[in-house]
């Protein structure tokens, strides 16, 4: 029944809706197979891709695209790897050509990651503000890979994205939602008299939990890739992260009790046949 | 002529053009995106874009990523 409660709870960015709010990423994966497999088990139906030179040399290797449906998947093309804004508009331009090519309904947005350090794969923000506004100007849907800095994630609203997508932690770090009140606070802001505006939680996720805390504070959607294909079985955590999304969603929807500091007995004082102390 | 492809030089006919040689390289252009000297060249124009010594082409698809 719970899951059942979900079957209409379809998460809308710019003009698509996705059915599932789970994006999941390729990469990593020790096989095109395996990734395969783990994006059916995690019940997505957008899927994150990168951009890359062909090789030419070993053109008999095995490419992405005879592993992906591309029918039945929306493809969300990243700009990952560019560290200025030049780059990035250069690398989502050529990822829509590809998308028009597959005449796949992805063509018309990108995931914008502007990265200013290796180390910490952070998001260069005003380089990001930056090509949000070109690529918008070029009438790209615009989903920004962003820090939880509220004050950002306004901004990139402003500068027309159609979704702003705080990161919980350090790409692929595992380290979950560091700061759930910075989270709190994008949304209070995004969503100030636009409660429809879609706020995914874009990286950091390492384990089941991790979906479920950031579903839980009413984030719109989560985007996590090495969390599945890194994990010993990424089976297995394909389908616990598809559990623990909707789990998080109920939770969120169902509405949680407050914390409070001093127990409230569940059982009625009524009737109790012993004598309570004071 | 010399032209340079994904950061490698190549030697390609002077009357190539980028869906000669994409021809060549047996690559499905369906799948791939091309761009000439840092710009986009659409699909629909690669028969049309006769290229030029010293060009510099990227070739590109899609692989897996986050």
């Amino acid at each position: 029944m719970s899951i059942d409660l979900l079957t209409d709870d379809s998460l809308t960015i710019g003009n698509h809706t996705l059915r599932s709010r789970l994006i999941v990423g390729t990469g990593k994966y020790a096989s095109y197979e395996l990734m395969g497999e783990c994006l059916e088990r995690s019940g997505t139906e957008c899927i994150t891709v990168a951009v890359r030179r062909e090789r030419l040399i070993d053109a008999a290797g095995n490419n992405l695209l005879d592993f992906i449906d591309t029918s039945r998947y929306i493809l969300l093309p990243n700009t990952a790897g560019c560290f200025n804004a030049a780059d990035a508009i250069r690398v989502a331009r050529l990822g829509r050509e590809i998308l028009l090519g597959l005449e796949n309904p992805g063509a018309d947005w990108v995931k914008l990651e502007v990265l200013a350090d290796k180390k910490t794969l952070l998001p260069d923000p005003v380089a990001t503000i930056e090509a949000t506004e070109q690529l918008v100007a070029d009438g790209f849907q615009v989903l920004c890979y962003s820090t939880d800095d509220p004050i950002v994630a306004r901004r990139l609203k402003e500068a027309g994205a159609a979704s702003v997508m705080p990161a919980g932690s350090p790409i692929g770090s595992g380290q979950g939602i560091l700061n759930p009140n910075n989270i709190r606070i994008c949304m209070e802001y995004l969503k100030e008299g636009d409660p429809d505006y879609p706020v995914i939680v874009d990286a950091g996720v390492g384990t089941a939990s991790d979906v479920t805390i950031a579903m839980e504070l009413g984030v719109d959607g989560v985007l996590l890739n090495t969390g599945i294909a890194h994990a010993k079985d990424p089976l297995r955590m394909a389908d616990a992260m598809r559990h623990a999304l909707h789990a998080g969603r109920l939770a969120y929807l169902a509405g949680r009790i407050p914390k409070r500091l001093y127990a409230t007995a569940s059982s009625p004082e009524e009737g109790l046949i012993v004598a309570s102390p004071e | 002529m010399q032209i340079i492809v994904n950061g490698n030089p190549r030697d390609v006919e002077r009357t190539a053009t980028i869906a000669s040689l994409l021809a060549e390289l047996s690559l499905d252009p369906r799948q791939l995106a091309v761009e000439r000297n840092l710009e986009l060249v659409p699909r629909a124009d690669h028969a049309a874009t006769q290229l030029a010594e010293g060009d510099r082409l990227e070739v590109v698809t899609l692989v897996g990523g986050g």
